[in-house]
């Protein structure tokens, strides 16, 4: 099971690099989230393999597929480059996983590990991993909680102030200006003298 | 062979690799290097993830979280500057970001 959530993923994110279409890239970036959340759940982490669905799925993907659709771009163009970079990236791309599996494969547990581990709030009670999760999450991290909220609140701020656009060519209602409107600058009274009106 | 740590660690260099190849493969498309940072932040938590299940720690998955909350409003504010760069040039390719060089 391991495996196949693996291979796809990794296979996903090849295809995420290398595909043609942008939007099949982004399509193959949803299989990879997927199968990392799939990856999550056998290491028994479910609550944020839910999260990476919900989140990465159903916000950040779909995000990513209104962009590259709304942006009416010519894809092929940019790609001019690509047989350029691939040598100096394929070296630099091999000499970084050498040295990731290098350390990944001499690598060991530090013997002081297990002592400076945080006890859960639990107290090692057996729980399921979002309940465990919520506990530690609001009470010893509360304040870093807290402050992950109010980076999505300004990202969410920001992008709306960077998008906003007043658009000078569409007329709108401007309500305030209609409440404000007195009777002296409405309604005139005109004497008409008798015989001389319009006509 | 049973699946350990390491396992878990390799898919996450090679998919923290596979972002990093993308961003010098697709030097022009700034979208396909945003996709590459959200894998390369994936490769990351699945790090994360694996170290907080693997020495029974739960801070691991905890920063995780914060990993993603992190992950999602670069996306939204990185996919807001592209939107309006796109309205105001008519172009997303990186070379033709150049208007602050002196």
């Amino acid at each position: 099971m391991f495996y196949v959530f693996a291979a796809l993923a990794v296979a996903a994110g090849v295809l995420v690099v290398g595909s043609r279409n942008p939007v099949h890239s982004v399509l193959f970036l949803i299989l990879a989230f997927f199968n990392a959340a799939g990856l999550f759940v056998l290491m028994g982490a479910e609550f944020l393999a839910m999260i990476l669905v919900i989140v990465y799925v159903g916000a950040v993907a779909v995000l990513f597929l209104f962009v590259v659709m709304m942006l009416n771009i010519d894809f092929a163009d940019l790609r001019s480059g690509f047989v350029r970079y691939l040598p100096v990236g394929a070296l630099v791309g091999l000499i970084l996983l050498a040295e990731l599996i290098l350390d990944i494969g001499s690598w060991v547990v530090g013997p002081g590990m297990p002592g400076v581990r945080a006890p859960s709030a639990s107290g090692g009670l057996a729980l399921t991993n979002t309940r465990a999760l919520g506990d530690i999450l609001y009470t010893r991290y509360l304040f870093a909680f807290q402050a992950a909220g109010l980076i999505l609140l300004v990202a969410m701020i920001g992008a709306i102030v960077l998008t906003l656009r007043r658009r000078s060519d569409v007329r709108r209602q401007s309500i305030a200006a209609q409440l404000a409107r007195g009777r002296a600058e409405t309604v005139e009274v005109v004497k008409v003298p008798v015989g001389s009106g319009a006509g | 062979m049973a699946i350990g740590l390491a396992h878990y660690l390799t898919v996450a260099a090679i998919l923290f690799t596979l972002g990093f190849f993308g961003i010098f493969l697709n030097r022009k498309n700034v979208i396909i290097m945003l996709m590459s940072i959200e894998l390369m932040l994936l490769a990351v938590s699945i790090n994360f993830v694996a170290f907080s299940v693997f020495l029974s720690d739960l801070v691991g998955q905890v920063f995780a979280m914060f990993v993603l909350t992190v992950a999602a409003a670069e996306a939204a504010i990185g996919l807001a500057i592209l939107v309006i760069y796109f309205r105001n040039r008519g172009t997303i390719a990186v070379e033709d970001i150049n208007m602050m060089k002196g």
